[in-house]
């Protein structure tokens, strides 16, 4: 077999001799190339396109943050409880670690939520951008995960109860609800070994996974660019504007870098200003506290469940909760499937069910913060 | 034949004493079930079968008992009979022969013979060994020195016999809760007479007693604490020998719970001049009965404070309760500040867990305090308040220490507050000379 | 579009001002981000987690018949060497008033100068006014420290 000439990378033209060096070696000049042609349309609505880098952002820093608190946390019932209060009080700048990760837990379930519904809402989800969208509702789901699993770590009383309540819930899906009540507790109660269980899940498994998601809908976003709103486009058409795109390199980028460093500043002052709450060590044997309640990303679901009768003609209340929230999700991932034709009819229906949705989730958060 | 094999089991069983020689014939029968009641009684209490309640369960009271009333006994459980106490025979199912004179029925006995007929076994020791060698059998001694026995004695029968605290019929021992003599219902069968304005008429004594137990901290104590070793009636003035400590006595029996602030009151002036006053040691600013939870507000020059009953303005005593008043008050509101300083720092996230600590030895010379005010020494409650006051001032400066921390803190977020905003600053303007340059350039 | 403009870059005090503000920017940001983390990769002088267990004392250091006041969390407890030389670890904290206890060599219990309250050195209350016997931890001798921790189970 005949051996190919070696292909040798074009030689660099950048102005810093390291940077050439290693292009030199690595050849990424050719493939990111197209980075630097990758433009970005300007219209009035471009600032939704912040959400995803800032959801990225964000991932970011809990993966740093992340790491520097697994120096520290100790994953048994014994230890966790003291190991997050030593980080607290003993570790120097613990406190902002650990408020820090608490708090960017937050605004990143509360940007993807507002990513999701702003791609839906400027229709950016129809062909072809069908697995953006997919890969997209994965990473919700897999975010809301994160946020369930690392919600126990400390191993408080909230955390116990509520990990208690919402594995529970699970647990009456039909069939499999038991099986997978048993998987995610490590056993039929929550003890020790769902802490480990869900310890594995925070910092391996469900990164893991993230990752390698977010690798695949970055590389759709890059492949198939920004799409533009219909309202936008028909905007364009009436009266064409002097600038239709920017460049991203370094134009967006310097944008979104604003964002990301207003981001920062709004979780140092929260860190700093209102430090994340320890509470007291979870005790298996005492009774739940009243007015148990999940945190606020799953507050309109824990909320809509009790408002269900105990029961609906012969099935279970919770079920019904259950099984329709499982079809409501069902339904949101295959959204771009369903919807048809980018400027179809249909459309306009999605974005009432949107509308719908959001007005749904809010109202009943509101009504669950505010009902005893 | 029959009357040959009894007198064979006589022989071979005689108890100890059968006080009633006709009965001894009921007695051997019992107490041949006696192993086999002491074994179930605490499973399924299995009386002996006596033809009396048979009859007397369907009456309606006064002669009526029924057979749960019975079977709950602890006589009953232990394999005595209706003979027992009212003679007769017990197994004869005809009223004549159950109750014949014959077999030595007395009936109801006479409210002033009672106590004579139940310490005819309680106050015998060898008798009492058989069923239960740790029960004491001085009762009897002890109640001919009380109020009642006396007054009994003397012909009273309104006043307390033994069936009026330990009921009859379905009496339950003094560890059972459902006795009428368990220290948790002791007040209450206390107050069945002594709270009764009508039946104590005539005895020019109060009758608000149970009122201000009721209210007391030694109530509070036992009922909602669950404390059964706080004092009830019975532990003041005795069970069987019940009668009021003497005025010269109160302290004596308060001492025995309440021992450093006897010894206190002891090296007081307060002591002399009780007594040449003739009142209680304790209760003159406790009260007897209605004990309450004492607060800094019973000492002191103030309106709820006692010692202005006898002290007035001017002398030394008078001086001397506002001192004490004002120490405790003083050591108290330190207390408070600091701890209200701790609590804020930790809500701001801060650690404050060795102060804490310090805070608990500061509230230990408070109370450390309250003890010794009863020494009526001003001198001495200072000493207490001082050690206490050192205390209340080393963790107020940690919570000021911890509150500094916050705020260095909060000056650390400031200053990334503004190298941010610079970079935004700089970004702005970076923003805009490429935009401008893209434009020039057109792109 | 072209317009006819004067200069085709930006002044060079501007263009100097925005790589001040920027660089110096970053630069001082990046110093405030990394000066914690690099602080909080230090390991604490206490590296004890505090909570369930804690060393109380050194060995040798409590005689026979005689005992220490030790910190638990934000607790006091009490380590007592007995007569014999065991040791035995009891909260300190009285269970009537909330006084700390000591113990005293010479009747060989645990006492509360609060308001004379006694308790053996299993914990058990035995006379005063004291409604429930302390808690009492398990000891154990590691090497040459004496660490207390909460009983676990039973």
């Amino acid at each position: 077999m005949a051996s190919l000439p070696e292909a040798a990378p074009p030689t660099s033209t950048h102005s810093n001799r390291l940077v050439r060096w290693l292009d030199e070696r690595f050849g990424w000049e050719e493939l990111l190339a197209p980075l630097r042609h990758k433009t970005v349309p300007v219209h009035k609505l471009s600032y939704w396109y912040f959400l995803g880098g800032i959801t990225l952002f964000l991932f970011v820093i809990q993966v740093l943050t992340g790491i520097l608190l697994l120096l520290y946390y100790r994953a048994s019932a014994n230890e966790a409880f003291e190991s997050v209060q030593y980080i607290m009080t003993q570790v120097q700048f613990g406190w902002l670690v650990r408020s820090i990760h608490s708090w960017s837990a937050n605004l990143m379930i509360f940007t993807a939520f507002a990513h999701m519904f702003s791609v839906l809402f400027l229709r950016a989800y129809t062909k072809p951008r069908e697995l953006t969208w997919l890969s997209g509702m994965v990473l919700l789901f897999l975010v809301l995960g994160f946020g369930f699993s690392g919600y126990l770590l400390p191993w408080n009383t909230l955390a116990f109860f509520a990990t208690k309540v919402g594995t529970e819930i699970t647990g009456q899906v039909p069939v499999i609800g038991k099986p997978l009540l048993i998987f995610l507790r490590g056993g039929e109660e929550v003890t020790g070994a769902t802490l480990t269980r869900f310890f594995g899940f925070h910092v391996a498994l469900l990164p893991g996974i993230t990752t390698l998601l977010i690798a695949v809908h970055i590389l759709l976003i890059q492949r198939l660019g920004m799409s533009v709103p219909p309202s936008q486009e028909a905007a364009w058409k009436a009266k064409p504007p002097a600038q239709r795109e920017m460049p991203f390199f370094p134009n967006f980028f310097a944008h979104e870098l604003m964002a990301w460093y207003i981001a920062l500043g709004v979780l140092g002052a929260l860190a700093a200003l209102y430090p994340w709450e320890l509470g007291s060590k979870a005790d298996p044997f005492v009774a739940a506290p009243a007015g148990i309640k999940p945190e606020w990303y799953f507050l309109f679901m824990f909320q809509t469940l009790k408002l269900i009768p105990a029961k609906v003609g012969p099935i279970d209340g919770e079920l019904i909760g259950i099984l329709g929230f499982g079809v409501a999700g069902l339904i949101w991932v295959l959204l771009p499937f369903l919807g048809g034709d980018r400027y179809g009819r249909r459309q306009v229906f999605i974005r009432g069910l949107g509308v719908f949705a959001l007005a749904y989730m809010l109202a009943m958060t509101v009504y669950g913060y505010v009902a005893k | 034949m029959t009357s040959k094999i009894t007198r064979r089991l006589l022989l071979l069983l005689r108890p100890a004493s059968c006080f009633l020689p006709p009965v001894s014939l009921v007695l051997a029968a019992s107490c041949l079930l006696l192993p086999a009641t002491l074994w179930s009684a605490e499973a399924r209490p299995q009386v002996a079968r006596s033809s009396c309640v048979e009859c007397h369960s369907a009456f309606p009271p006064p002669t009526g008992v029924s057979e749960a009333q019975w079977a709950a006994d602890i006589h009953a459980q232990k394999g005595l009979s209706c003979a027992s106490c009212h003679g007769g025979d017990a197994n004869d199912p005809s009223p004549e022969g159950a109750m014949s004179k014959k077999a030595g029925f007395r009936g109801k006995p006479k409210r002033t013979e009672i106590p004579a007929l139940c310490a005819k076994c309680h106050a015998d020791g060898a008798y009492m060994r058989q069923y239960n060698p740790s029960l004491r059998t001085d009762q009897l001694a002890q109640y001919q020195t009380s109020v009642h026995g006396k007054r009994l004695a003397k012909g009273d029968s309104k006043v307390a016999v033994c069936i009026d605290c330990h009921s009859v019929h379905g009496i339950r021992p003094a560890q059972d809760t459902r006795s009428t003599v368990n220290p948790l219902n002791v007040a209450n069968t206390c107050a069945r007479c002594h709270s009764d304005a009508a039946y104590m008429k005539d005895y020019k004594i109060k009758t608000d007693q149970f009122a201000g137990y009721s209210a007391s901290v030694h109530h509070d104590a036992m009922v909602v604490r669950g404390d059964l070793s706080a004092p009830t009636c019975t532990t003041c003035h005795g069970n069987h020998g019940a009668a009021p400590p003497g005025v010269a006595s109160v302290e004596n029996v308060c001492s025995t719970c309440h021992v450093f602030q006897a010894q206190l009151f002891d090296t007081s002036p307060h002591k002399a001049a009780f007594a040449a006053m003739g009142t209680g040691a304790c209760i003159t600013c406790h009260s007897n009965h209605r004990i309450v939870h004492p607060t800094d507000k019973l000492i002191g020059t103030g309106n709820e404070a006692v010692c202005t009953n006898c002290h007035a303005a001017g002398d030394p005593g008078f001086a001397a309760a506002g001192r004490i008043h004002d120490d405790l008050t003083k050591l108290d509101a330190a207390l408070k500040r600091s701890d209200e300083l701790l609590d804020k720092a930790e809500r701001s996230g801060m650690e404050v867990s060795q102060a804490r600590l310090e805070e608990a030895q500061g509230r230990d010379s408070l109370t450390k305090a309250r003890v010794t005010l009863h020494s009526f020494q001003p001198d001495k409650v200072e000493q207490d308040i001082q050690a206490g006051m050192k205390i209340a001032d080393t963790t107020y400066k940690a919570g000021v220490q911890a509150l500094a921390e916050r705020d260095y803190r909060r000056k650390g977020l400031g200053l990334t507050l503004i190298t941010i905003l610079v970079v935004l600053a700089g970004l702005r303007l970076y923003i805009r000379q490429v935009e401008s340059r893209n434009q020039r350039g057109g792109n | 579009m072209d317009h006819a403009e004067p200069v085709t870059r930006p002044e060079p005090a501007r263009r100097r001002l925005m790589q001040f503000l920027l660089g110096g920017g970053l630069l001082a940001s990046a110093v405030s981000f990394l000066y914690p983390v690099l602080r909080y990769l230090v390991p604490p002088a206490a590296t004890d987690l505090g909570g369930d267990s804690v060393v109380a004392a050194k060995v040798g250091e409590l005689k026979a018949n005689s005992g220490k006041i030790f910190r638990f969390g934000s607790r006091p407890g009490l380590l007592v060497r007995t007569a014999e030389g065991e040791y035995r670890a009891l909260s300190a904290t009285c269970t009537h008033l909330n006084c700390t206890v000591q113990y005293r060599s010479d009747v060989r219990e645990v006492w509360c100068a609060c308001h004379n309250g006694f308790y053996d050195l299993n914990g058990r209350n035995v006379a005063g006014p004291p409604p429930r016997p302390l808690d009492s931890y398990a000891v154990h001798v590691n090497g040459d420290e004496i660490v207390v921790s909460r009983r676990r189970g039973a």
